[in-house]
């Protein structure tokens, strides 16, 4: 059986993670242009208005604040616990939601609407082809 | 158009059935609510059948193949949490619009253990644990914390509700469990995702549900008026949109959204209610869907469980049957065992655990993707 080719350079772990030839990566957004949400990766038709024809591409900031977190101590085998699964609203429209590290994973050290700084690590993962991918995550920003 | 009533519903003890199928399972809830009814299978003029697991392979007319083959049409739904209230209501809306006088809705469920949730997304790699955590009990976590949040929300108000509805449900013969689990137990379990404890979330089990619906003229004709339950609204909506609904699923829009709608149709409102069966799928849920029903004003849920408002003997006792987190979820089949539980208590034969007076009831249940499923049920006679 012929051995499937590994990527040169690190996968997006989701398709909205965008990594520009020779640019930092980034997380692009649609915009509607009619009534102005935006939403994570492509779409068509803007599901809060309905608005066709009025999506457009946006990079999406790299900062934001907590909107809200919690601490996951039981997971399935293999991942390794505990970590934050955090809710952040990003500076300028978009919601996402990531593992926030760099911080000790208690209920006590975390505290809502604290800024956080998107930031784009490897993955720790590959996959069955063994393709390393490039996540991103959140860090405290200060 | 007919009003509708329940005039037969029962449900099996959950449990966990390994070595019996799941047309099996459902089939024994079948014939149990046909007998409260004292009709037959000959009677039934359609059946509505929900479950999620086996979704696509013909649960509906396996069970027919158990309980007798009429030929009558067989509708398989499935809605996540919200499916057995969806098989349900797709039966109501039959009979209302004259279709049918008598159908009989079927929920039914076999559930492995451990974890649901946390697929991952497209992508190459799995995503739970990397992106933050897709788990039911994370994603009830973010529930509870968007509470704790706004209104400062305790983990022991949280705890309390698991507190509450383990004791309603050692009055509970049919629920899973029937054990008692005091405050500290509740608190110092395994944590899973912060607020929820182990004994904070709902127990996945095997079991099934079933109703016959009537119309009015029906049930007049076969005199079956005296242990009737009038089904005064059926409401389902989906999720509208809302900001973060696609990161964080909304369970309070889509909650309030049909509780306006059934209060609307049934033409009285949350104080006119004197028990609810509601989502308790996490203990952190019940607190916010407090809310989303009318139970209390916004920010007051933990006020609710603290003051003992929604245990048996409140103003308005909530998941009498023990809930979801102790009775247990078999999903298809929840959103029909509610209303035999609900109905059980306005026919007045709810034993220990009966709600004094009860002329009214609610149940609900929402399905992640979203669906929500409310039924206003009143006692006839």
């Amino acid at each position: 059986m012929p051995e499937a080719e590994v990527a040169a350079k690190p996968l997006p772990v989701v398709p909205y993670l965008k990594i520009p030839e020779g640019a930092d990566p980034y997380l692009e957004g649609y915009k509607c242009g009619a009534c102005g949400e935006v939403f994570l990766g492509e779409r068509l038709v803007c599901a809060a208005c309905g608005a066709r024809g009025k999506m457009a591409a946006t990079k999406l900031a790299d900062t934001g604040k907590l909107y809200n977190f919690t601490v996951v101590h039981r997971n399935f085998p293999g991942v390794p616990v505990p970590f934050i699964s955090a809710i952040v609203d990003l500076d300028g429209g978009g919601t996402l939601k990531g593992n926030l590290v760099d911080i000790v994973p208690s209920v006590e050290a975390i505290k809502f609407d604290m800024p956080v700084k998107v930031v784009f690590r490897d993955a720790g993962r590959k996959d069955k082809d063994g393709n390393s991918y490039l996540a991103y995550f959140f860090t405290p920003a200060n | 158009m007919t009003e509708v009533y329940v005039v037969g519903v029962d449900m099996i003890k959950f449990g966990r059935f390994p070595d019996r199928s799941v047309p099996n399972i459902g089939a024994e809830a079948a014939l149990m609510a046909l007998d409260d009814a004292g009709l037959t299978i000959q009677d039934m003029q359609a059946l509505y059948c929900g479950n999620l697991g086996q979704a696509g392979a013909m649960v509906g007319q396996r069970v027919l193949q158990e309980i007798g083959q009429t030929g009558i049409p067989v509708v398989n739904v499935a809605n996540a949490c919200a499916t057995g209230a969806t098989a349900f209501r797709e039966g109501f809306m039959a009979i209302k619009a004259g279709v049918y006088d008598t159908v009989l809705a079927v929920g039914v469920e076999q559930m492995g253990k451990g974890l649901l949730g946390g697929g991952g997304g497209g992508s190459g790699i799995p995503t739970e644990g990397l992106l933050g955590s897709g788990t039911m009990p994370s994603v009830f976590a973010h529930v509870g914390m968007e509470h704790t949040r706004n209104y400062g929300t305790t983990f022991e108000q949280f705890a309390k509700v698991s507190v509450k509805n383990h004791h309603h449900s050692t009055l509970n013969p049919k629920a899973m469990y029937q054990i008692e689990t005091p405050l500290q137990e509740v608190m110092g379990a395994e944590m899973i995702s912060y607020p929820n404890t182990k004994l904070m979330c709902s127990v996945n089990v095997d079991g099934s549900a079933a109703a016959v619906l009537m119309s009015e003229k029906k049930v007049r004709e076969k005199g079956l008026m005296s242990r009737a339950v009038r089904v005064r609204a059926s409401a389902m909506t989906s999720d509208p949109y809302t900001p973060r609904n696609m990161v964080m699923p909304d369970f309070n829009a889509v909650t309030r959204l049909a509780a306006k709608a059934a209060y609307e149709q049934a033409g009285l409102g949350p104080e006119d209610v004197n028990l609810v069966e509601l989502h308790d799928c996490f203990a952190t849920a019940e607190i916010v869907h407090y809310e989303n029903l009318g139970l209390c004003a916004d920010g007051e849920g933990g006020r609710l469980i603290d003051e003992g408002v929604t245990a048996l003997g409140g103003k308005v006792p909530v998941n009498v049957s023990g809930g979801l987190l102790s009775k247990g979820h078999p999903l298809g089949a929840t959103g029909i065992a509610n209303i035999y539980e609900i109905t059980t208590h306005l026919r007045g034969e709810a034993g220990a655990r009966q709600v004094e007076g009860a002329r009214i009831g609610l149940t609900h249940v929402v399905g992640m993707g979203s669906a929500c499923a409310i039924h206003v049920l009143e006692k006839v006679n």
